[in-house]
């Protein structure tokens, strides 16, 4: 399914924002004045709200809403907090857990909310929750869906396998169901089970196992496991061929008649049917303890995550140490090369592959294309377009940049906030667009891009642009500023208003944006990464939001070139190509040397003397240029020669030397030395 | 100086043309030979470049540069101060650096009134021990970063 690949994601991050959540309700009820702490909550709860709507989990989103709801009206100071509300917002973060592990079980994250809902509507309202408190608890525990482990004995087979079944035995392949018991004393239990899948698949076709084959690998059963096999041999083959299996004490093999499966399928259903009902009318007894249960099996499962997170810290650290080693490499590549001893050639040789793989495991272990956050607007955009009845058409561009991973893990959910923020106040409806002439779909465009030491990632909209007189007096109403200081703020200034905690320009609350949290928090998030954000913004034309991220660390393919004995980096990304050109073919037009490059008049920058590099002035014949580029503007850089392409870890020169001309940063190269990267957007006028 | 002031300060010493120079030795990381510098354009000549120091890179500035001596050619003794200083990181090369030295903080006087040297800017103060001659630099004002740009117009 195509959501799949975020779903990963979304269980990640909203166990996180729950986390945190809960972290600060604990916190609260130490501090209960404390608004700063509610407001912490409140934006966990929203993105949170935002990423599950997105995801299509409506009572995780529904849930959350009411539980903002509430939040909304202590942070203005509707309500007080007491012990009572927050057992409500406990138990509804209890909940929204249950729901998230349901999802991070491959359940569809669906439960019974209603009661709590009702709950924290009450406290909206300002009535005291303690009268729902009794039958809500009941419900607040009640059915938790999660899809059956099927720890019964027999197999049972839904629908689709009861099919598959079918269509075998139409084709002459017989069904078995074979129970197989491995020795108490085995020790790599998941190890066996390998081997009789393994010889099993060879004989036929493995139709289900039980229990299911992800927990047989983690070793998640006693002894006994049972698989459900169609195969063309016959039941003693079979059994011959498992036994083969070292350590495997019994083997049970059972045909399986078709009709036999019908009818446990009526039971069972009907059974399953009874129990549901049955879990509506238990009493409140014992209900809390039976969804207790399950949400302990669902607890433990999740250890089984096979990633681990590491502090970037440390990949720092690795990564620097490993530089030292390549220098170390390079030397003992020179003495080798010197000494010419064959063993020793041979071992340096193979040192250098291996650390040759080590440098781009550990390089690739921090970058990570934009993609993986841009990914999941698309579908979100699309959602949110027929949410708010609005035509949108989102562009993304530069997916590809990479990204360091810190910053790629916090990047999505002020993006998000973005993008929903240029499509609902940003783009107009259909008919207005129309009647301003406009093309009725409205267009969003994403968009990342290196410059410099910086990475960029735009927004822009053609929507209707910030109307600068409605966002001050939003501001003034809402006592960010004052009228005096209004009427001398410039346009820019007007802009960053929209970014002041507590401001919101749409005139109604939707569900999309517009409480007032998202710009703030934002800006904040951006700026804690060590980033700016930006407003440009016309009115009637439409709003550019540009978000510019440190490079602390980035690998960037360049080409390296040399001016007499200095080495300098070119970007791969900015390079259209390289060229060599006879002096003849240099054009003077207006005291700048240009070439005629297909086509096109291309001034030549001669990087010798704008980086000063001390030369004996021996012009050649020939110049070798690197053709740049900066949008659709172009320039030539000539250089004496071409060294080759080459992946470097992008450095900056640290704080003593920001913002030298025309260089982005610096790169250590394989011998150690430090060669400058040039910044060719700064040369480009 | 107070009274009160009478622990003992450790100091790295070095040389610069003749004279004794010192920093604290909690602001100094790392004392090392000289390797290659990398030119970086557009600065003033005092800033030699940038060097790859256990991967990271860091700016050199050469002392007798920045305090207006003559430049000397690199020898066997040369080194370079690595010092922290205010989130910056940067190599001072100096003539020799091979003593680390207690100073009372007691025996620190603020710098004698000298007209016409060109380093006295950048003095905090001096010190006396037995028959030597400390002069203690003031590293903000060595590491300014407002005189670094060789043309300040480039910036928009």
């Amino acid at each position: 399914m195509e959501l799949n690949q975020y779903l990963e994601v979304f269980i990640e991050e909203s166990k996180e924002h729950l986390q945190s959540c809960n972290a600060r309700l604990l916190d609260l009820e130490k501090n209960p004045e404390d608004i700063d702490i509610v407001n912490d909550i409140f934006r966990s709860a929203h993105t949170l709200k935002g990423m599950s709507a997105t995801m299509g989990y409506e009572d995780l989103a529904s849930l959350t809403h009411q539980m903002e709801n509430v939040l909304d009206a202590i942070r203005n100071h509707k309500l007080s907090v007491t012990p009572e509300i927050l057992d409500v917002v406990f138990q509804a973060v209890d909940d929204l857990e249950a729901m998230v592990f349901s999802i991070a079980d491959g359940g569809d994250g669906k439960r019974n909310v209603t009661e709590v809902v009702e709950k924290l509507k009450l406290i909206e309202k300002g009535e005291s929750p303690q009268q729902a408190q009794s039958q809500a608890e009941v419900a607040a525990t009640s059915t938790v869906v999660t899809t059956s482990t099927g720890a019964s004995f027999k197999s049972e087979y839904d629908e689709f396998e009861y099919t598959v079944l079918e269509q075998s035995k139409e084709q002459g392949f017989e069904a078995y169901e074979i129970t197989i018991a491995l020795r108490e004393d085995c020790l790599l239990k998941a190890a066996r089970v390998y081997m009789v899948f393994e010889v099993l698949e060879k004989v036929g076709e493995v139709i289900k196992s039980t229990p299911p084959v992800d927990q047989l690998e983690e070793e998640q059963f006693d002894q006994e496991f049972t698989v459900s096999i169609v195969s063309k041999e016959n039941q003693e083959d079979l059994k011959k061929i498992i036994m083969k299996v070292s350590e495997v004490e019994k083997v049970e093999i059972n045909a399986i008649s078709l009709e036999g499966i019908r009818n446990k399928q009526e039971t069972t259903k009907a059974e399953s049917e009874e129990e549901s009902k049955k879990t509506v009318e238990t009493t409140n007894s014992d209900v809390p303890a039976e969804a207790e249960q399950k949400k302990q099996t669902s607890t433990g499962k999740q250890a089984s995550n096979k990633t681990i997170r590491v502090n970037i810290e440390r990949l720092d650290i690795l990564l620097n140490l490993f530089e030292e080693l390549v220098i170390d490499r390079g030397r003992l590549e020179q003495i080798s090369n010197d000494l010419k001893n064959q063993e020793l050639h041979e071992t340096v040789e193979r040192m250098s592959r291996i650390t040759g793989d080590l440098q781009n495991i550990i390089l690739n272990m921090r970058m990570v294309p934009v993609e993986t956050v841009f990914n999941r607007f698309p579908r979100m955009v699309r959602q949110l377009a027929r949410d708010l009845g609005k035509k949108v058409n989102l562009e993304i561009i530069g997916a590809e940049t990479e990204l360091d991973r810190t910053v790629i893990d916090e990047i999505g959910d002020p993006l998000v906030h973005l993008i929903r923020n240029a499509l609902d106040h940003g783009l107009e409806t259909p008919d207005v667009r129309k009647a301003n002439g406009k093309n009725e779909e409205g267009t969003v465009v994403l968009k990342a891009f290196h410059s410099g030491n910086h990475v960029f990632i735009e927004i822009d909209d053609d929507g209707a642009g910030i109307k600068k007189q409605k966002v001050l007096e939003k501001a003034i109403k809402n006592g960010i500023i004052n009228e005096q200081t209004a009427s001398t703020l410039t346009d820019k200034e007007v802009f960053e208003l929209i970014f002041a905690s507590g401001f919101s320009t749409a005139d109604k609350i939707s569900d999309v944006s517009g409480r007032g949290v998202g710009l703030d928090v934002v800006k904040n998030t951006i700026e804690s990464l060590g980033g700016a954000i930006s407003i440009e913004s016309r009115e009637g034309k439409g709003s550019t939001f540009s978000i510019q991220l440190p490079l602390t660390l980035s690998i960037i393919s360049v080409m390296l070139v040399e001016i007499e004995k200095e080495k300098f980096a070119v970007p791969l990304s900015s390079i259209i190509e390289t060229a060599i050109v006879k002096k003849a073919e240099i054009l003077n037009a207006h005291n700048q040397k240009v070439i005629d490059f297909r086509g096109k008049v291309v001034p030549l920058l001669f990087l010798k003397d704008i980086f000063q590099v001390p030369s004996q002035e021996e012009e050649d014949e020939f110049y070798s240029v690197v053709i740049v580029r900066k949008g659709d503007k172009m320039a030539g850089l000539i250089v004496d020669s071409f060294i080759g392409q080459q992946e470097v870890v992008l450095k900056s020169l640290g704080n003593y030397l920001t913002n030298v001309f025309a260089i982005s940063g610096a790169t250590i190269l394989g011998d150690g030395q430090v060669a400058l990267i040039v910044d060719c957007n700064a040369l480009i006028k | 100086m107070a009274e009160t002031l009478t622990e003992d300060i450790k100091f790295i010493v070095f040389q610069l043309k003749e004279k004794e120079y010192a920093i604290p030795v909690n602001k100094v990381n790392s004392i090392e030979k000289i390797e290659h510098i990398t030119r970086v354009p557009g600065l003033t000549p005092y800033v030699k470049g940038v060097i790859n120091l256990r991967g990271v890179v860091t700016p050199i500035i050469d002392l007798r540069l920045r305090f207006g001596l003559e430049e000397i050619k690199y020898t066997e003794s040369t080194r370079v101060i690595i010092i922290s200083f205010d989130d910056m990181e940067v190599g001072l090369i100096v003539d020799a650096a091979n003593d680390v030295i207690d100073v009372n903080m007691n025996s620190i006087e603020p710098q004698p009134e000298v007209v016409g040297v060109a380093e006295a800017e950048y003095i905090s103060g001096v010190a006396k021990i037995d028959k030597r001659l400390l002069i203690l630099l003031d590293l903000e004002k060595i590491l300014n970063r407002d005189e670094i740009r060789l043309d300040s117009k480039i910036e928009g």
